[in-house]
């Protein structure tokens, strides 16, 4: 196993984009990735793609061969391979592109994540949210995947006290984050009374503590570690990337307020790199509702268990933060392409490790964190990157 | 959903049929094939035996929905609970026959067989078990396993006593 580096990132804006298709948002993050990394396609070994639910979204399947041949690649037949893991589907596209290239089989590959969500109606979207928990045993009974992140929030509450205005700091947070992020979806500030007054969505989440539904692509190049200099000034080291899986339905975990994926993703991925949670100045984490916000930041060991609401309504993880969560808006306001958060989720910490975050710079961040999570938590996608100085 | 997706399984919807592992005597629901709790799964193989829930547990959790899944516009707001059964396994279920504000943890439940939801005017109509207070919701807890008190349900959707 060889050391890979992320060499070149691109990203489109994550929102509404009603003139847009799927092919073309694709592609562009794609080839901003390409500019970035001052790699010609000639470079390329293969392509790997992180999407949820083309298929339901936009009566499209096969997109791996669609994205490679508008990005004007399929005269090179090169291999092209689309991954589905539900919201994790982008970072566990870019887990295999990491094995990928870590294996020494590619030299360089881009992992693309895109998802169009707004062809659809947004009570379509809805479904297929839901569909990334248990169709058959969770869904037929009602339960919608807000629900079940409610059921984990009311128990949180009910175990360690909890708040509601807790669980509100988190969209707020989000929102001042996604303020200063040119491509987030929301750039609006709100405040905690905002949240606590929005309409109900599952007791005790509302309308503000649930992500939007955005469409939305991201891309990044990444090749051998000892090649990087050449590419960049500033290679970003892939110190870890770390997948772990857990039941798909809620009710089969031994207690619903631990992602056990995340505890073990994280505890592998520190391992692997020689780190802790205290060497981490910038994390990316899944606040799609602002419960698994507070659930992960225990579970990844920032926190100790039940301490998240508090400790996050202290302000510790503004910006500057020990660490800084979420400075790209997170998935609350940058916005929630399934398939593009993971990879989306990676292209800001490099900008973060690269001093390259404008407004929303973490001074001196070295290594980040990202993690992505599918369903209530049935797939936990881990990565750490630091900056190779 | 296909009438045959939702038929196939009205044994454990409507019967609550879950299954044991005769290695290690944990209860699943629904039915699994393997035993994730035996250190080596093999063990298990052939030794999962059907097995009944009573339909007996309290609630560990809860929510009131207000954006429905499909087919459940019509209910909202609903409950939705995660219950620990007697027997060891969780389910998620709606909670009735009880004002919404009135659901805690730890609320004593019975499942009992309701409607579900239909397919629209002309589809399929889904049935399975929801859970119904067997105490007052602000009131002490009877004894587990103390009779339901539910009316007009089915005989035979009621659970069968454990095998």
């Amino acid at each position: 196993m060889r050391d890979v580096a992320v060499l070149g990132i691109g990203q489109t804006k994550f929102g509404e984009l009603w003139d847009r298709s799927f092919r073309e948002i694709g592609i562009e993050s794609g080839l901003q990735a390409l500019v970035d990394a001052r790699l010609s396609s000639a470079d390329l070994g293969g392509l790997f793609l992180g999407n949820m639910a083309s298929g339901s979204l936009i009566g499209q399947e096969h997109i791996a061969p669609l994205i490679l041949d508008y990005a004007g690649l399929a005269g090179r037949h090169l291999p092209s391979v689309r991954i589905e893991g539900g919201g994790a589907s982008g970072a566990l596209a870019l887990h295999q592109g990491y094995l990928a290239v870590a294996s020494g089989l590619y030299d360089y590959v881009v992992v693309g994540g895109a998802e169009k969500l707004t062809d659809v109606p947004d009570t379509t979207a809805g479904e297929i949210a839901n569909s990334s928990a248990d169709h058959e045993w969770e869904v037929v009974f009602g339960a919608t995947l807000p629900a079940l992140w409610a059921l984990v929030a009311r128990r949180h509450m009910h175990l360690f006290g909890t708040s509601r205005e807790e669980l509100a700091a988190v969209p707020v947070h989000a929102h001042e984050m996604g303020s200063r992020n040119p491509n987030a979806h929301y750039r609006n500030r709100v405040r905690l009374e905002q949240v606590l007054g929005a309409g109900p969505v599952a007791e005790p989440l509302g309308v503000l503590d649930c992500a939007p539904f955005s469409d939305g692509a991201a891309a990044v190049v990444l090749g051998p570690l000892e090649e990087a200099r050449r590419h960049t000034d500033t290679p970003i080291r892939i110190a870890a990337s770390q997948v772990a899986c857990d039941t798909l339905a809620l009710q089969h975990r031994k207690e619903p307020t631990t992602l056990e994926s995340t505890v073990v993703a994280a505890r592998h991925a520190f391992d692997r790199a020689r780190r802790t949670p205290k060497d981490v100045q910038v994390a990316e984490i899944h606040d799609a509702y602002s419960i698994s916000a507070l659930v992960s930041l225990e579970d990844l060991g920032f926190v100790p268990k039940g301490r998240a609401g508090a400790e996050f309504a202290s302000g510790r993880f503004g910006l500057g933060g020990s660490p800084t969560v979420n400075s790209s808006g997170g998935l609350k306001a940058q916005g929630r392409p399934f398939g593009a958060v993971g990879v989306a989720q990676v292209v800001e910490l490099v900008r973060q490790l690269r001093g390259e975050a404008q407004d929303r710079q973490v001074s001196g961040a070295t290594l980040g964190l990202a993690q992505d999570v599918g369903g209530t938590g049935a797939t936990t996608v881990v990565h750490l990157l630091e900056r190779v100085n | 959903m296909s009438i045959a997706r939702f038929w196939r399984e009205t044994p454990r919807r409507y019967n609550l049929g879950g299954s044991k592992c005769t290695n290690c005597s944990t209860v699943y629901f629904p039915p699994r094939a393997v035993c994730p709790e035996c250190t080596h799964h093999r063990q298990s193989i052939e030794k999962m035996v059907p097995f009944q829930l009573s339909g007996d547990g309290e609630v560990l959790s809860f929510t009131v929905v207000h954006d429905p899944a499909q087919g459940f516009e019509m209910q909202v707001p609903y409950v939705v609970a995660l219950v620990e059964t007697v027997e060891g396994p969780i389910l998620t279920g709606q909670v009735v026959d009880v004002d919404p504000p009135e659901v805690r943890i730890g609320l004593q439940v019975h499942a009992t067989f309701r409607k579900l939801r239909e397919e629209g005017k002309a589809g399929v109509i889904h049935y399975g078990y929801k859970f119904a207070p067997t105490e007052e919701p602000s009131g002490p807890s009877p004894p587990r396993g103390s009779p339901a008190p539910i009316p007009a349900e089915p005989p035979s959707a009621q659970p069968r006593a454990p095998a």
